[in-house]
């Protein structure tokens, strides 16, 4: 089966930047025959934040996993930068649903892990470190250890170490799905913030139709198992004025319902 | 495991593992070790003697009736404690002294007590299993729902008929696994003890062996006896999965 | 960071006058209350039964503790468990390194996983004490033999601890040491390993639990030198306020051996370790 993205939802060629991420004809198929992902082609452009958006157990997970170098796909390629995908790299950094903090170390040490992996030297990764830690808000924490922080704190850790390493794509599987309603508002918030500032490609994996308006350029519609791509939606909310009113912007509004209607069909 | 693509199942390592154990016997390396080909020939051997038939079913006798005795005491006083806080405060200190501590220490006590005989054997099976077939019974005394006991107490059962109708089949799990891992116990035991008494069953054939430097004849025994506590395992194994199916709606 | 609801909660509601009478029915169902009373019973039907006498090789519990304190006053009894515990500390020592090691290497690699796997699911079911015969055969009534059965007692479960611990490495931390480039060196150096030192030191614990089960065992059936003999040897004449005292200590010597390597535990390892 081929792509079926309808025209009107496709990006105007003036409009978006360079695709930085491309996916191709990517198929995963996993032992025992569970169809994953089938035949998903489509693209990331450079310096934006795309939402992978479907519901549960639709492989937008599998998907992230593949373009991060970790699953390998049973068909198709993944192009970064216009080089093949082989394994993890350098300009991609990931951040985890269950945080992947190591219980053992310290905030610092979870933190500056990328940079000492890449066998930086100390003192020089944990000076990074250190403003990355500051940056998402733990600036005093540095010595604690994950079991004296809070689930968000622990998120946090995990952001601060993707960004860390300064890769120029950061992708986040459900990074704020294991947290408490308001946390969660108020990373999204933050996200918009560091979006902002950052001049990084954020790929972002989300089952929350809210979040992915609130906090994406553009959102791609995944359909149930096995996944296609079914819809790519363009998501222009004014974004740097106040963070509160764009949950009252009426294209907002729009957009979720839009979505919903969209994806209510695969719940019936 | 795979080698250039070819699934090799897990158990087949024991077949190299036979192969070098044959081996390591014929090069005579150490006298631990006989060649695994004239061992397995002893074992036939001897499983056709009268020695060794007495031997096994003074060990499947004793071995049985402490067995029997281990859960038939056992698993009362694990749910009665699992139900009673009280008596649970008070035995509980006991049960995890016992249940890892060196009890081949207390067989020349029961020795001194009971004589050299069959008796001293059970009991000693008795004390070496009882001890995790009464904390796996009182972990599945707390596993029991407390709605089922409310249920029991509305309907107007006794209490012997919510101990035998409810608790104990509620707790049927726990209680299992209990079982086996005493059964496992109880088989250490009845050769710890035979060893120590050693003058009946399977202690009195090792000391023969032993004086008479027949170090094949003692490993054929060795395999019969891991082989019957494998066993012992395997069925065990099997009929804990049979009952398993009830125990994540139990609540 | 969001500013927590903490400082709201002190609002003026009154605290509850503290009561300072506990019931009379708390105080007796207090554990340490319980668990003295079973004592106290416990010793209260020994020194009955020893009365009776139950038996004319059955002890009442005060001459029991007698010959008990006085074997700990003259040293000998201080003595006996310095020679059993000896092979113990060997063996232990033995155990773990060769143990930890091969533990290790299973969970590492698939090939010597299948090589061990399946000798040590028939080694966990068995009676690993008769193969003491077989040692005292091979090996003769020495130290070298005592230390073989504390060997044979404790590897097992010190090694299948330890490849249970490199196994069950949280998947999320292998992927993320991945996503940010590990090398097989890295992960397992800084990942796997201190993610598995918990598990691992549960498996010495246990471990030495078992020796210490083995030690003894070499003692009534390789010979008897230290503790053993002080049993043997006074049973043998029939002194049997002592033969009981020895076997006591040991009893005792266990537990509080075992709450020992439990406190060394939890000290050595600082709770960051445990879990995630």
């Amino acid at each position: 089966m081929s792509l079926d993205v309808p025209s009107s939802a496709r990006p105007s060629a003036g409009g978006a930047s360079a695709p930085i991420v491309e996916v191709r004809n990517i198929s995963q198929i996993y032992p025992g025959g569970v169809e994953a992902l089938n035949n998903i082609s489509l693209t990331f452009p450079e310096g934006e934040l795309t939402s992978l958006l479907g519901p549960s157990g639709c492989g937008k997970t599998t998907l992230l996993k593949i373009i991060a170098g970790l699953l390998k796909p049973t068909a198709g390629e993944v192009l970064v930068k216009g080089r093949p995908v082989t394994g993890p790299g350098p300009e991609r950094s990931f951040v985890f649903q269950d945080f992947a903090l190591m219980p053992w170390a310290t905030v610092i040490r979870n933190a500056a892990f990328g940079l000492e992996l890449r066998g930086v030297a100390r003192s020089e990764r944990e000076a990074v470190a250190e403003k990355y830690v500051a940056e998402v808000g733990l600036k005093g924490f540095e010595r604690k250890y994950p079991h004296e922080l809070s689930g968000g704190m622990r998120q946090r850790v995990g952001l601060a170490r993707a960004l860390a390493v300064n890769a120029d794509i950061v992708m986040m599987d459900e990074p704020f799905s294991a947290v408490d309603e308001q946390t969660r508002r108020q990373f999204q918030e933050d996200l918009l913030r560091l979006v902002a500032t950052e001049r990084k490609t954020f790929l972002f994996v989300t089952h929350s139709i809210e979040e992915a308006v609130y906090v994406s350029n553009r959102i791609v519609l995944l359909s149930r198992r096995p996944s296609r791509v079914s819809e790519i939606i363009d998501v222009n909310l004014p974004r740097d004025s106040d963070p509160d009113g764009i949950r009252r912007h009426p294209d907002y509004l729009d957009t979720v319902e839009r979505i919903w209607q969209t994806l209510k069909h695969y719940l019936d | 495991m795979e080698i250039k693509g070819y699934r090799i199942p897990a158990m087949a390592s024991l077949l190299l593992w036979a192969v070098l154990w044959e081996i390591v016997g014929r090069l005579g390396l150490t006298i631990l070790i006989p060649p695994l080909s004239t061992t397995l020939g002893r074992l036939v051997e001897i499983v056709g003697t009268d020695g060794f038939w007495d031997a096994m079913s003074i060990t499947l006798r004793t071995f049985l009736w402490g067995s029997f005795i281990a859960i038939l005491v056992g698993v009362p006083v694990g749910i009665l404690m699992g139900r009673s806080v009280i008596l649970d405060r008070m035995l509980l200190p006991w049960v995890n002294t016992f249940i890892s501590a060196p009890l081949s220490a207390l067989v020349p006590v029961i020795m001194a007590l009971f004589g050299f005989g069959e008796t001293t054997i059970v009991l000693t099976v008795v004390l070496f299993a009882i001890w995790i077939i009464i904390l796996d019974a009182r972990a599945g005394a707390h596993a029991i729902s407390p709605s089922l006991v409310e249920m029991a107490r509305v309907y107007g059962a006794s209490s012997w008929q919510a101990f035998t109708k409810i608790f104990v089949w509620s707790a049927l799990p726990e209680i299992l696994t209990g079982i086996r891992l005493g059964l496992l116990r109880a088989v250490k035991g009845v050769i710890i003890g035979q060893l120590l008494v050693s003058v009946v069953g399977f202690g009195r054939l090792f000391e023969i062996y032993s004086s008479n430097f027949l170090m094949e004849h003692m490993w054929a025994l060795l395999i019969v006896l891991f082989g019957l506590a494998f066993a012992i395992d395997l069925v065990f194994g099997l009929i804990e999965r049979r009952v398993d199916y009830f125990a994540s709606s139990r609540s | 960071m969001p500013p927590t609801a903490e400082g709201l909660r002190h609002a003026s509601v009154p605290a509850p006058a503290p009561s300072l009478a506990i019931s009379l029915k708390e105080w007796a169902q207090h554990p340490l209350t319980l668990r003295i009373l079973s004592i106290v019973i416990a010793v209260a039907a020994w020194e009955y039964a020893g009365r009776l006498p139950v038996s004319p090789s059955f002890p009442t519990f005060s001459d029991t503790f007698l010959a008990f304190v006085g074997m700990l006053a003259d040293g000998s009894l201080p003595a006996a468990f310095a020679v059993t515990l000896a092979p113990l500390a060997i063996g232990v020592a033995i155990s773990a390194l060769i143990g930890v090691a091969i533990g290790v290497a299973m969970g590492l690699n698939e090939k010597v996983e299948w090589l061990g796997v399946p000798v040590f699911i028939v080694l966990q079911a068995a009676p690993l004490a008769a193969l003491i015969p077989v040692l005292v055969l091979a090996y003769g009534i020495g130290v070298t033999t005592k230390v073989s059965v504390v060997c044979i007692m404790a590897m097992p479960v010190i090694v299948l601890n330890s490849f249970k611990a490199v196994r069950h490495t949280p998947h999320s931390l292998l992927d993320m040491g991945r996503s940010f480039m590990g090398n097989r060196r890295q992960l397992i150096g800084k990942i796997i390993l201190p993610s598995a030192t918990p598990v691992i030191f549960a498996g010495l614990r246990l471990g030495t639990a078992a020796g210490f089960v083995g030690a003894v065992l070499a003692e009534l059936l390789v010979t008897p030198t230290g503790i053993g003999d002080i049993i043997t040897y006074n049973q043998s004449i029939a002194e049997y306020p002592k033969m009981y005292a020895a076997i006591a200590a040991v009893i005792i010597v266990s537990v509080l051996f075992i709450e020992l390597l439990g406190f060394v535990e939890q000290r050595f390892l600082r709770p960051e370790k445990r879990g995630s």
